[in-house]
């Protein structure tokens, strides 16, 4: 017998006896002003920034005080512009100058302020980690409750691969002191918008 | 690492250092607190444990068919999928797939079941240089330890003491030990390895059903900095880890951060379906135990659990002894219901720590009954063989006692009269562990049984 | 209403002015009360110990002495979810056991208690009372806060209750835990200790004498002038003991 027909096999042995599948839970949504403000709170928790915005011209000037223009910027939001194209990067590691990173948010849980990204919306898996910052835009209609909503309106295998994002890459294993920027972006900025 | 010695034993060990055993407690007791502010926040929070719970019932009672609709969605992936039924055949398989592959460097996130496994060691045995990339695992793998615990596996080490391990491994300054500063020089090491790596090793959290997809969680992006990297991804996951539904995330997910660190997530919750073209993904179901604990009826729901580690942080004895002085890959409650399970006399000791108080089995975000299967391991292990003959005979004894009106008021008696008349220096002798450090009460001058007799007949 | 009061075996022998502040408690709200007089112990330094079979005869001997009450009641939370689970049938029939407070608060539905006691208090929330009979809402729990016990030290006149940092960790008796794991188990009693006594409290109660025990031998050891009682005995309007 192969590995898999002896585990299967004691499986069918050793389990207990059938149990009912529980239906899945959904909660009733909140007010809009509340899902921002949850939202908010939450990112502020994960070590993020959230950035109220109206319209998407906001965010040029924004990054021009808070980042480095000389350095590498890589935009996926059709209406941002980068300093490198990402449709002219084949391996991964050529991504490793890149100082920040806009990418676009799908769906959001204001409970946890978790991005959904799919592949898609990364060009690159790596682009997300291996960039010193990241900035996600997201609308403000695409925040939810929490996370069975937000399961509701994905598909997790639509794409090969997506991760909620829900914050900067962070630790505490030293003394559970909260460090920022462990080995991926040192900062996550999402701009929410409004409108 | 402390092995073959009673828990008894390693956490007195532990306890001579007393600042330093505070100090471990109070770290513990904080992240306890915070999981406890978290769960407060969610109204529905009993409902979602409830949820949960259920859900891996349902797993647990179905495994073997989700397993196989699990293993055809993956290869539908395009996924390489393996069954290993020990620790030996999971490391025999790594390696097969290495060799293949002509791997030269590897990076390693999280995983306990590769610590169950012995992987590293069988790894480096081989010629590999192992590099774990979660900073915890960083530094205790520059010490030559394993995880005192499963999700903070450095809890045990000092911030001074990091910085010595830096100084003489990644030549950080002398006496340096600021964590944002140590914490840069990591980054700096590792990004160096997860640029040169051609195969990445991770843990996986939650396996799909439905999907053949399975979900990895880390804060630190160390995961997908070694898989979005290397040309070969190996997921090692044990049989239990399934969930039937996507949808079921979202209870686990809601769960999990918030029960292991108070977090309302991890930074990174990353669902891997597909291999990026032209690199490879496997999957490693791995038994090593599982199946024969599944036929354990008093111990089977132990498998249910989802690894937060929340019964460390409330467990009174974890936070006083820590993960060491269980000798176990898992430590704390949920280690001291499974690890009998892999060995009954090794860990013989382990179900005896704890004063059965409960705390374990009421954070559990899947509901296991873990201080109820406590005793039941204590019924177990007495049964087939005890190593404390005396423990059993003064049990015997007692229960003979106790077990009659007669025996008991006499030897009541006779023993309060004992008490009354023994010199001190007896009652409190080293031998008597109660005494050490504990008076014995105030013997009165009759039992309420004597005072009853008088006043109320 | 027949009441059989259980008196366990370490407070029959070491402890008498709780068992007879129960005993008075319960005469005071006059409830029909008998002590049976062949009673020992409910089996549970054996069972937890891993012996489970060796306190069948005294189990079989609770059963012969209660089983006939309409219910039972103990002044200690960890004996009575021993007889709970391991003794008494789960099918409604037969005798129901109660721990003295929360028949207090949830059969004889107590609302005044006539008692005074001007000292600061602490309270000791005992594990298998709070987690195992429910008496409070344990700290891990999400939900609708209560305490039974507390809620009756609230009705005792001039009783200050201290509010301690970790309200519900144990204290680290645990039965024979006490023994063979005496190093950790000292240590939490300490540590327990500390919080009390941080607080400056005078007398540090519980629902246990159990735990009580351990901790007043550690305050001895001390020769610390903090004293234990049963709540029984606060609650029966005792003075401090001497």
């Amino acid at each position: 017998m192969s590995s898999k027909e002896q585990i299967l096999a004691a499986i069918k042995k050793n389990k207990p006896k059938a149990t009912v599948l529980p239906a899945l839970l959904s909660y009733h949504t909140e007010e809009i002003d509340r899902l921002i403000a949850q939202f908010q709170q939450a990112s502020m928790l994960n070590g993020g920034k959230t950035i109220l915005i109206k319209r998407i011209e906001e965010i040029p000037s924004y990054l021009q005080v808070h980042f480095d223009k000389n350095l590498q910027v890589v935009s996926l939001v059709p209406e941002l512009h980068g300093s490198l194209d990402i449709t002219t990067v084949q391996d991964p590691h050529d991504l490793e100058a890149v100082e920040l990173a806009i990418l676009k948010g799908t769906w959001a849980a204001a409970e946890n302020a978790a991005i959904w990204m799919p592949e898609e919306n990364l060009s690159h898996r790596a682009l997300p980690f291996i960039a010193q910052h990241l900035a996600v835009v997201i609308e403000s209609r695409h925040l939810l409750r929490d996370m069975h909503a937000v399961y509701e309106k994905i598909k997790i295998d639509e794409s090969g691969y997506g991760v909620f994002i829900a914050g900067p890459s962070k630790t505490a294993d030293i003394e559970q002191s909260l460090v920022i920027g462990a080995h991926g972006p040192r900062s996550m900025t999402v701009f929410l918008l409004t409108a | 690492m402390v092995e073959n010695k009673t828990h008894a034993a390693a956490a007195e060990e532990f306890l001579k250092d007393e600042a330093r055993t505070h100090w471990h407690d109070d770290t513990l007791w904080h992240v306890r607190t915070k999981r406890d502010t978290a769960a407060q926040k969610l109204p529905e929070w009993e409902e979602l444990r409830e949820n949960a719970s259920q859900i891996k019932d349902y797993v647990l009672s179905n495994l073997d068919e989700l397993l196989v609709q699990f293993e055809k969605n993956a290869v539908a992936n395009g996924v390489e999928v393996l069954w290993a039924k020990d620790a030996q055949e999971h490391n025999d398989h790594v390696y097969r797939i290495l060799q293949e592959n002509d791997v030269k460097n590897l990076v390693k996130s999280k995983s306990i079941l590769t610590e169950e496994c012995g992987l590293n060691h069988f790894l480096e045995d081989k010629g590999y240089d192992v590099v774990d990339t979660d900073l915890g695992e960083r530094i205790i793998q520059f010490n030559d330890q394993v995880p005192s615990h499963i999700v903070m596996p450095a809890i045990h080490l000092k911030k001074k003491e990091i910085g010595d391990i830096f100084h003489k491994h990644l030549g950080t300054d002398a006496g340096a030990d600021d964590p944002q500063y140590l914490t840069e020089a990591a980054r700096i090491h590792l990004r160096e390895k997860f640029i040169k790596a051609n195969a990445a090793i991770t843990g996986v959290n939650f396996g799909i059903a439905e999907t053949g997809g399975f979900v990895v969680c880390t804060n630190e992006g160390n995961a997908d900095m070694g898989t979005h990297l290397a040309d070969v991804h190996i997921a090692c996951m044990g049989i239990e880890k399934l969930i039937p539904r996507a949808a079921d995330l979202g209870v686990f997910l809601r769960l999990l951060a918030r029960s292991a660190t108070g977090q309302s997530i991890t930074n990174y919750t990353s669902h891997f379906h597909r291999p990026s073209s032209g690199k490879k993904l496997y999957l490693i179901l791995v038994d090593n135990g599982r199946t024969e604990q599944l036929g354990r009826e008093d111990f089977r729901n132990s498998l249910k659990c989802i690894r937060c580690g929340a019964c460390m942080n409330t467990c009174p004895i974890y936070r006083r002894s820590s993960g060491f002085s269980y000798g176990s890959t898992v430590p704390g409650p949920i280690g001291s219901i499974l690890s009998p399970g892999m060995d009954l006399k090794k860990h013989s000791t382990l179900p005896f720590a704890s004063t059965l108080c409960g705390s374990c089995t009421d954070v559990c975000p899947v509901k296991i009954n873990i201080h109820e299967q406590l005793y039941k391991w204590r019924q177990v292990i007495t049964k087939e063989g005890d190593a404390q003959p005396a423990k059993k005979w003064s049990m015997k004894l007692a229960g003979k006692i106790l077990g009659s009106p007669a025996w008991y008021n006499f030897m009541g008696k006779s023993a309060r009269i004992a008490l009354k008349f023994t010199p001190d220096s007896l009652v409190y002798a080293k031998i008597n562990a109660w005494g050490k450090q504990r008076n014995l009460p105030e013997v009165p001058k009759e039992s309420f049984k004597e005072w009853y007799n008088k006043n109320r007949k | 209403m027949n009441v059989g009061l259980f008196i366990p075996c370490y407070v029959d022998q070491f402890y008498p002015s709780a068992a007879i502040a129960s005993l008075e408690l319960l005469e005071k709200y006059g409830v029909d009360v008998t002590y049976p007089m062949d009673q020992t112990c409910c089996g549970q330094p054996m069972a937890n110990s891993g012996y489970q079979q060796f306190g069948k005869d005294s189990g079989e001997l609770f059963l012969k002495n209660f089983g006939d009450f309409e219910y039972i009641v103990a002044p200690s939370g960890s004996c009575t979810l021993h007889v709970k689970e391991h003794l008494l049938s789960h099918d409604g029939t037969g005798p129901k056991i109660y721990e003295l407070c929360e028949f207090l608060t949830d059969v004889l539905k107590v609302e005044e208690i006539y008692a005074s006691f001007p000292h600061r208090v602490g309270f000791h929330s005992s594990c298998h009372g709070l987690r195992g009979l429910h008496l409070a809402k344990p700290s891990e729990i999400v939900g609708v806060d209560f305490n039974k016990p507390v809620s009756l030290l609230e009705k005792i006149n001039d009783l200050e209750l201290v509010t301690l940092d970790r309200k519900d960790e144990c204290c680290g008796f645990g039965g024979t835990f006490a023994v063979f794991e005496e190093a950790i188990s000292v240590q939490m009693g300490k540590d327990r200790l500390a919080d009390h006594l941080s607080k400056g409290v005078e007398v540090i109660t519980a629902a246990d004498m159990s735990c009580l025990m351990h901790l007043e031998g550690l305050l001895k050891r001390e020769k610390s002038p903090v004293k234990i009682m049963h709540i029984a005995e606060i609650l029966n309007g005792n003075s401090i003991h001497s």
